[in-house]
Formats: structure tokens, sequence, C-alpha cells
């Protein structure tokens, strides 16, 4: 037995040892950085669930704001949100994808599409009140829609256009070429290869940029302020049915809007702390929106991977 | 086959969404036309003082009318609701301020007239922090020793601006330089409007000075009494010395003018030509009428009764301009502002 315990052994179960101990050491401080992050979270969302949650009702669901704060609602600031959400897709999601899928399956790799990938990499970082003041400009002034719910929802669709376009690539990339070759062995045109196995097999990925994208816009405040958004809004837009031909409405699209953070931030800055209760609930409010927006980019993402079978 | 199905019909949407946009678009060309602008909305901006004033008769206003007058109201601040009230672009602009000569030049460059209403009293607070046992009451030739732009980098400690009170840090909290009240402070105090001292806090948010001063025990701050009212157990009142002794702000003090030069009356201006409109001179007609009980709810200090029917004269008989001639007035008494009013 003592003929085992020659230097070098004791020495390589020192340096064993020593290096379990360096382990541990490092897995404890990682375990207390994530630990961090997450109390931090916690501690804010149990703040605001005390705070807030006796606040929520019916009630303040279906009323507008007002100067009586247990009479107080979120009506105009939920519906505008949601409007100002519906523009921002149907006009960053058509542009983004189609843009992807030019950049990643027609754009031959030259000084154009690498300046164009470089801008759009960029783009993504912009800070959004930048992003307000280009639309500001442009939107209000240059093409004059007003300081309207079309004005907010571009101004959303321009700042989440870059992440749609980068999740679009990213989903397009990770289909193997084998699938493109395949298609086209059997005589599929280009577009016939995108329309029937790159869309289709992308889709899942490109939904959830979208929805991390929205997620994004829909605690957007300052571009949002700075195009006009307004804070007491006491009525809802016009009705997007009409009773007569042709039974849909548009004008809504240019009503004067506010949205949830805007009377968050109104409700905040008040005196009375039966305010700030109101701004917590709104807050609660927001964050649901925006966890069942992730959550169900998660569930479609799992979904559309599930059934690729290559 | 399935996955095909599926993430066809979610192109298709997505096609259709883009769709939607492209007949938004036929609507935008529409809007101009004049069926658009015969909806009866009444746009409202300015400043984040008046605003509660004018969020409470604008929903009293809305619920009286059951809903057939829109009334939307920003907050732009009192120099940015000028801004968009000299474009055009609003029927009534708040104010906690008369309006400038920059301003009265803008109007008239874009041939807008407008209405001036005084409309509430408010008084700005002087805050410190409730462990500050020094101070009790100020001199506003101390206050300007410490605010003016001579100060700045200079003027750090207590002990500078009287050698009675100790060597603390003085940490300094103000509203927002776009604000009226900013303007109306450094008027009052500097002599000079905006001109001021940089190295302070500055904030939109009038609860971020609270807490900046309530947290600090070389802090010092100014805002609305109204927030002071709702943060009594955190803040301590300071009590003015215009000249003639010191005076602590409360509704009294502020309406009768002794709780000098720190109060001042705030305004509505209405655009003539949107008076015009028969929903806009009704609103306007109820605001006048009804802010006596409104002004109190909302924690601000209402004129004299007298105030509001000489405004509604005013208003009746579409007397444009302003009486305080584009220059910044410090402490106009209710007494004053009358004369002002009736000589109009």
């Amino acid at each position: 037995m003592q003929a085992t315990e020659q230097p070098e052994i004791l020495e390589m179960r020192k340096r064993i040892s020593s290096n379990k101990l360096r382990d541990h050491i490092f897995w404890i401080v990682g375990l207390f950085s994530t630990l961090i992050g997450f109390a931090l979270l916690f501690t804010l969302i149990i703040d605001l669930f005390i705070d807030g949650f006796p606040r929520l009702s019916w009630h303040f669901f279906t009323s507008y704001p007002s100067r009586f704060p247990e009479q107080a609602g979120i009506l105009s600031a939920w519906v505008g949100t949601i409007l100002v959400m519906m523009v921002t897709a149907a006009a960053a999601v058509p542009l983004g994808i189609a843009a992807g899928i030019y950049l990643e399956e027609y754009g031959k790799k030259n000084w154009l599409t690498h300046l164009i990938e470089i801008n759009m990499n960029n783009l993504a970082g912009v800070p959004s009140i930048i992003y307000g003041l280009l639309a500001l400009w442009l939107f209000v002034y240059f093409l004059k829609f007003g300081e309207s719910i079309l004005t907010g929802g571009l101004t959303l669709g321009l700042l989440i256009l870059p992440m749609v376009v980068i999740a679009t690539r990213e989903s397009i990339r990770a289909i193997p070429n084998s699938i493109r070759e395949a298609s086209y062995a059997l005589g599929a045109s280009k577009w016939q290869t995108i329309k029937d196995h790159i869309i289709p097999y992308s889709v899942g990925g490109i939904l959830t940029g979208m929805i991390i994208g929205l997620s994004r816009a829909i605690g957007e405040t300052a571009p949002i302020i700075t195009v006009g958004a307004l804070t007491f809004i006491a009525f809802l837009p016009s009705s997007p049915v009409t009773s007569g031909f042709p039974f849909l409405s548009f004008k809504w699209l240019l009503d004067p809007f506010t949205v949830m953070p805007i009377q968050m931030f109104n409700w905040i800055s008040r005196p009375q702390t039966a305010f700030h209760l109101n701004a917590a609930a709104a807050g609660i409010v927001l964050l649901v929106m925006t966890l069942v927006m992730n959550g169900f980019a998660i569930y479609v993402r799992y979904r559309f991977r599930k059934r690729i079978k290559w | 086959m399935k996955v095909k199905g599926l993430a066809m019909a979610v192109f298709a949407l997505l096609l259709l969404m883009a769709g939607s946009v492209q007949v938004g678009n036929v609507v935008i060309t529409g809007m101009l036309s004049p069926a658009w602008s015969q909806e009866k909305i009444i746009k409202i901006d300015g400043s984040s003082t008046v605003y509660p004033i004018t969020e409470a008769v604008a929903e009293e206003f809305q619920k009286a009318k059951k809903g057939t007058v829109k009334v939307t109201v920003g907050i732009s601040g009192t120099g940015g609701g000028f801004k968009k009230f000299s474009r055009g672009e609003t029927d009534i602009s708040d104010a906690s301020r008369p309006i400038t000569q920059k301003e009265i030049e803008a109007c008239k460059e874009a041939g807008i007239q407008y209405i001036e209403l005084p409309v509430a009293y408010d008084g700005l607070a002087v805050m410190v922090n409730p462990k500050n046992s020094w101070v009790t009451s100020m001199t506003v030739a101390q206050l300007k020793r410490i605010w003016e732009p001579a100060a700045e980098g200079k003027v750090t400690k207590w002990s500078y601006v009287n050698s009675a009170w100790p060597d603390v840090a003085l940490k300094l909290y103000g509203p927002g330089v776009d604000s009226g009240t900013f303007d109306y402070f450094t008027e009052a105090i500097v002599g000079k409007s905006r001109a001021s001292r940089g190295d302070f806090t500055a904030s939109e948010d009038d609860n971020v000075l609270v807490q900046g001063v309530a947290s600090d025990k070389g802090g010092l701050g100014f805002f609305g009494y109204a927030y002071y009212a709702e943060n009594s157990d955190k803040l301590k009142l300071v009590a003015i010395d215009g000249g003639k002794g010191p005076v602590l702000p409360s509704e009294k003090t502020v309406m009768d003018g002794t709780y000098y030069p720190l109060s001042r009356p705030i305004f509505i201006y209405v655009n003539k030509k949107s008076a015009q409109r028969p929903e806009v001179k009704e609103f306007v007609d109820f605001y006048l009428k009804n802010a006596p009980t409104l002004v109190k709810q909302v924690k601000y200090i209402p004129l004299p009764d007298m105030a509001y029917k000489l405004a509604a004269e005013r208003f009746s008989k579409r007397v444009t301009g302003t009486v305080f001639g584009g220059e910044a007035k410090v402490g106009v008494k209710i007494e004053d502002l009358l004369k002002l009013e009736k000589k109009k």
C-alpha cells in the first residue's frame, strides 16, 4: 500500500483536489450571479403585484382615465396598444420576411448586400428615440399621417424591422442545403422552392422573431411620445366594422391614441399614491401581455420544430 | 402536408395584413376630405401642471355630452404646447406661465389669435429633507445665491450660502428646463427667466424630485405645492421671505398673494378660430363654470368667483391677446390679475 503513495501521485491528488475546489468556487459564483438577476426580477414582480393586484378588476379594464384614481381605468390604453401592435405587425412582418428571404436566397454576396447586412445589424442597436425623431418628420410632417395610430404603428414597425429580418435570415440559414438541392433536382423553380419548402420550414423561427420584436415594441414609450401619443383619451378609436357598405372601416388608423406605457408614466408622475397603485396594476397587465406573447412564441416554435422531419 | 397547410395559412394572413396597409393608404388620401375634419375633436396640449385640471374638465365634459364630443389632452410642457398651438395643431394650450414674446410672434406669424384665460392658482413650494434642522425659512436672496448661473460648481455646500449653516453638501433638484415651472422659478428668484445653474438634478417627473430630496440630507428642491401636500411626511417645507418676513405656502397665503414671489396664476389659451366651433365654445364655457369645484378636487387653488366671471366675459367677447405683454410677471396677486383683466 505504501508503495503507491509516490510523491508524484500525492502531487497529482493535490492538484485534482485544488481543481475541484476551483470548480466548486466557480459553481457558487455562477449560481450567485444567476440568483441576483432572478431575485431582482422576482422582487420587482412581487412588488408590482402587491401594489397593483388589488386594483385589477373588470372595472379597471373597461374604464377610461379619470381624475379619481379609484375610478380610473385602462380601456383606451389597452385598446390603443393592441391597435398599434396590429399596425406594427402588418408593416414590419411582410417587409421583414421579404427582405430576409431576398438577402438569404436571392441576393448575391457582393458589396451591396454586405452593406445592407452591416446596416441591418447596426439598425437593431439604434436607440428607439432616434426612430421616434425619424418618424416624427417622415410620418407626421412629410406624409401627414398626423398623430395617429397609423403613425405610432409604423414607427414601431421600423423599430422592429431589423429584428424580423435577422430572425428570418437565421431560420432560413438553418435549413440544410440538401433540401434546396433536392427541390431543384425535381425541377422546382427558385420561387417554388421558397414557397413550398423554405418558408414552411422557417416559419417557426420567423414567427418567434416577429413576436419577440412585438414584445419589445409593446413596452416602448420614447418613440411613441415623440410622434405625439396623447395622455388623456377617454374615447375609443372608430370601429373597424361598420353597418353600411363596405362594412370595414380603416378610419381608426387616423384616430388619436394612447398606449399602456404612456398611461403608466402619467400615473406614476402624479402626486397621489393611489395613482401609483394604478400604474402598478397597469404594469401587471403589460407584463402579462408580454409574457403571453413570449409564451405564444415558444409554443409556435415548439410546434413547428416537432413537425419538421428531414 | 399539415405543416405546409398551416404555414400557408400563416403566410396568407401576413399577406392579408400587408393588404390592409394598402387599403389604409387609400383611406389616408380620403383623410383630408371634409367628412373627417368635421368630427368633433377638441385637441388640447401643454403644461403638465395644468394637466390635472384640464383632464378633470375634459372627463366631466365628455360625460355631460355623452361622448358626442371627443377631447384629447397631451403633456408637452408649456413651451412644447405653445409650439404646437402656434402651428395650429391644437385648439387649446395649457400654460403654467403667460405666453412669451417669442411665442406671441410665432402665433402672429401663423395668423393665430388667442384668448388668454386664467383658470387657477398654483404655489411653488421649496422643500428640504426632514433631517435638515438648520433651515426653516430662506430669503429670495439666499435662493438666488443657490440657483443663479454663477453658483454653478461653486455653491456646493450649505455653509457657502450662510455661514451659520453646516458644512453639508448641497444637492439640488428641480423640474426640467422645458417646463413653465422652471421658467417661473428662475424669473421669480434669479430675476431672469431660464437663467439657472446647470448642475442640478432635473426631472419632468416631480415624484423623482420628491424622492431625491426625501433621501438626501443636504437636498433642496422646488416643485408644485400639490406634490408637497401628498408627501408632507417625507419633506420639510421652507418658508419664503420675499421681503415681508417668512411665509409658508398654504391655500390661504397663495390665494391672497402673501406667499410672494412663488405663487402664480395658471392659464389656458384658446385659439380664436377654434372658438367659433360650437363644441370648443361649449367646452370653454363648461371649463370656467366648473373650475371652482374641479380645481379644488385636483388639489389646486381656485381663483375667486369674480375672476372666473371676468374670464367668461372676456371669452364671450372674444378678447384676444395677453394682459402680460409677453413679459414674465412675478407674484401677480389676484387683485392685480383682476385689474389687468378689467383693463382689457
